[in-house]
């Protein structure tokens, strides 16, 4: 599915990741783990392809293509989902138009027709029970003065409906209470399947008791010094960063 | 000053054998106040950049013309069919072409007796000591030279005038329509509406060649029925009282052509309780000024939207002023533009806080879109309190888009230029969405569309 393959990555002069390497086969789920500042973020940005990082050095191959090469919309359409670690907000573009405009710019990607209107309502309405989420929401400009739950609702609730096969998840547990977490997690485990694989960003271990990740990976001055299995998270969440940093 | 005066006494000497000709002549007072206009327009001329609420607008191509008043009314200049698609069904519209009004093509069937809508010069005619004490009233000869121009030389206009506790079922639109180059159109209107009075009014400026369509970035604007686009000058005064606790809405849409040269001023009185809204779209125009000044006795609100779009060499200028007199008021201002090519979009917003008017609660906002390097938005918001115990907030942008906007949406499947055009349609759709009035909504969304999203942009999510 992913194929990271020594990834150096600067923004401006300023190197940010120093050799990254990842195999990531359909149906996994990886979680990324570190402390602050070890390019957890420039990871998941360098993925969806957002603007201001160079790649120096390396590569990141998604199904056989180089995704460095593709635009973000591109990557969206071919399957990469990002979800927000602060989703931005529209004001005047409602939520239900741009879910409606990505799933059909998808389908048209893939030479699909458009979908019909009162399927995609169906569709849409399921998903926003799935989150628990009020259908007021569909109809309300994206993520305007939603709280930071509902913001991260919005994000699974739009990856729900666009059905991407590579999920990353950009610190999606924090600002969120228990209760929501637990909404969002079982949001995402309901989108599980053999064909599709998550990447999860985040700082904190708790995620991971409600995700249950195959792999993990810590990532300490833009290297990956650590991976394992879900065991290594409750380690770290034992032991702290620092015990990882000071191994590497 | 010497542009000015030659200007000006050219202006007069065009126009003094007109003066027979202007409404009101059996009126001592109105003669009076018509010679006062004229002493104060031959000394001060028009407007010039040097005065501080004209700084950013210069109007020395309207002094370097001269336009010419079209002495009587032509209705049949106006195709009416063309005409239709620009009067709101539902609603009594009230025609003004080249300053005149024509009853031909006006709607005011099904209006209530007790309620007053009629031409200035049959108001000066049948109801001249109603518009004695209301004409001059909310904006005097001296504010600047196109209000002292205006009061001399109005050829029309429209008097409204709503009894207290009437309720208005239907809008009142007043289309003014300019059909020929070099025209000119000088309407007065006045518009009361008395104690607990609801009404909302709709002013529309069009000319007769098209309506300013413009534009796809870049290629510049087009006019929509085609045709040649004439200069011509508007110079509207409208007159607005607002009585106690009385509800009253007034939309300006100003769509004149694209060598047009417009002025149009709205002072507004309000008494106490008196809630007032001005929705003012300006869309048209190669020179458009308008002026939105209102002043409020205690308790009462104020509300005042603005939507301006450039494109091409438009110079767009609103200026508004509030001034709160008493205790109590509330004022709510946003205005956006959203400025391309070469345009240049102004705002000058006053909120004057007097000393007696403790408890104000006030909040001014200017946002400005700049879609190129070559465009460019003035902005300058002026508080000045003089009581001890208010609110007062004011707020001011100009940039581009946001950038991390469009990566969101990127990520969302929409390539970048839609994601362009999406927020760009939408910072401008949020004021289209304040008109309650369903058909005037429409109309005015069907002029945005022109412009946003560009051709050839993906329009689905609309």
């Amino acid at each position: 599915m992913l194929s990271i393959k020594n990834l150096h990555v600067s923004i401006g002069d300023k190197p940010i990741l120093k050799g990254i390497n990842l195999e990531i086969k359909a149906g996994e789920i990886h979680a990324i783990m570190g402390p602050n500042g070890s390019g957890k973020s420039t990871l998941s940005h360098v993925l969806s392809g957002k603007g201001g990082y160079t790649v120096t050095e390396g590569s990141v191959t998604y199904q056989g293509k180089d995704l460095t090469e593709m635009a973000p919309e591109i990557r969206a359409r071919e399957g990469v989902f990002l979800a927000f670690q602060y989703p931005v907000e529209i004001p005047g573009v409602s939520n239900i138009y741009l879910l409606k405009a990505a799933l059909n710019s998808i389908r048209k990607h893939h030479g699909q027709a458009e979908v019909d209107a009162m399927d995609f309502l169906t569709l849409i309405k399921n998903k926003v029970r799935l989150l628990e989420m009020d259908e007021k929401f569909l109809y309300r400009a994206v993520n305007e003065g939603f709280s930071g739950g509902e913001k991260k609702r919005n994000e699974i609730l739009q990856m729900a409906i666009l059905e991407p096969k590579l999920c990353i998840l950009d610190e999606t547990d924090s600002g969120l209470d228990i209760d929501a977490l637990k909404v969002v997690a079982e949001g995402v485990n309901s989108l599980r399947s053999p064909d599709r694989s998550f990447v999860m960003v985040t700082h904190y271990q708790r995620l991971l008791d409600y995700i249950k990740p195959d792999f993990v990976h810590v990532l300490a001055h833009g290297q990956i010094v650590k991976s394992g299995g879900a065991e290594l998270a409750l380690e770290l969440e034992e032991k702290g960063y620092s015990w990882v940093e000071a191994a590497a | 000053m010497t542009t000015a005066t030659t200007s000006s006494s050219r202006y007069a000497a065009e126009y003094q054998n007109l003066a027979p000709a202007l409404p009101g002549q059996a009126l001592p007072w109105l003669q009076a106040l018509r010679q006062d206009a004229l002493a104060k327009f031959s000394a001060q001329g028009f407007p010039s950049p040097r005065e501080e609420e004209w700084r950013y607008t210069n109007v020395a191509a309207i002094e370097k013309k001269l336009f010419m008043p079209v002495s009587q009314a032509k209705p049949q200049a106006v195709n009416a069919a063309w005409l239709k698609s620009h009067q709101l069904q539902g609603a009594w519209s009230l025609v003004v072409v080249d300053g005149h009004f024509s009853a031909e093509l006006s709607v005011l069937a099904g209006l209530p007796e007790v309620v007053t809508v009629m031409s200035m010069a049959d108001a000066l005619a049948q109801h001249p000591e109603k518009l004695e004490k209301f004409l001059g009233q909310a904006v005097k000869n001296e504010e600047h030279g196109f209000i002292a121009f205006n009061t001399a030389w109005f050829t029309d206009g429209l008097f409204v005038h709503v009894p207290a506790k009437q309720v208005l079922a239907k809008p009142i639109q007043l289309l003014h329509v300019v059909t020929g180059a070099d025209a000119m159109a000088t309407t007065r209107n006045i518009i009361i509406a008395d104690a607990l009075a609801e009404a909302q009014v709709i002013e529309t400026f069009i000319a007769r060649d098209g309506v300013y369509a413009a534009s796809q970035s870049g290629t510049g604007a087009a006019i929509a029925s085609g045709g040649v686009a004439n200069a011509y000058l508007t110079a509207a005064v409208t007159e607005v009282f607002v009585g106690a606790n009385a509800d009253l809405t007034l939309y300006k849409v100003q769509s004149e052509s694209e060598k047009a040269y417009h002025f149009g001023g709205i002072y507004i009185k309000q008494d106490r309780d008196a809630r007032f809204a001005h929705h003012n779209f300006a869309f048209g125009g190669l020179l458009a000024r308008s002026d939105i000044h209102a002043d409020l006795d205690h308790a009462a609100e104020c509300e005042l939207n603005g939507l301006y779009l450039g494109a091409k060499r438009q110079h767009i200028d609103n200026h508004t002023r509030i001034i709160h007199l008493k205790p109590h008021g509330i004022s709510r201002e946003i205005y956006k533009g959203v400025m391309d090519d070469r345009a240049r979009g102004v705002f000058q917003g006053r909120v004057i806080v007097a000393q007696d008017a403790q408890k104000t609660d006030s909040q001014m906002n200017n946002r400005n879109l700049l879609l190129s390097d070559d465009a460019e938005a003035d902005t300058k918001p002026q508080l000045e309190i003089y009581a001890d115990d208010v609110k007062c907030g004011h707020g001011v942008t100009v940039g581009q888009l946001d950038e991390k906007s469009i990566f969101y949406l990127q990520s969302r499947c929409v390539d970048e230029e839609t994601a362009r055009n999406m927020l760009t349609f939408a910072f401008a759709n949020e004021m289209v969405d304040k008109v309650k009035i369903k058909g005037l909504h429409d109309m005015i969304l069907e002029q945005v569309l022109t412009r946003f999203p560009q051709e050839g942009v993906n329009k689905e999510w609309l």
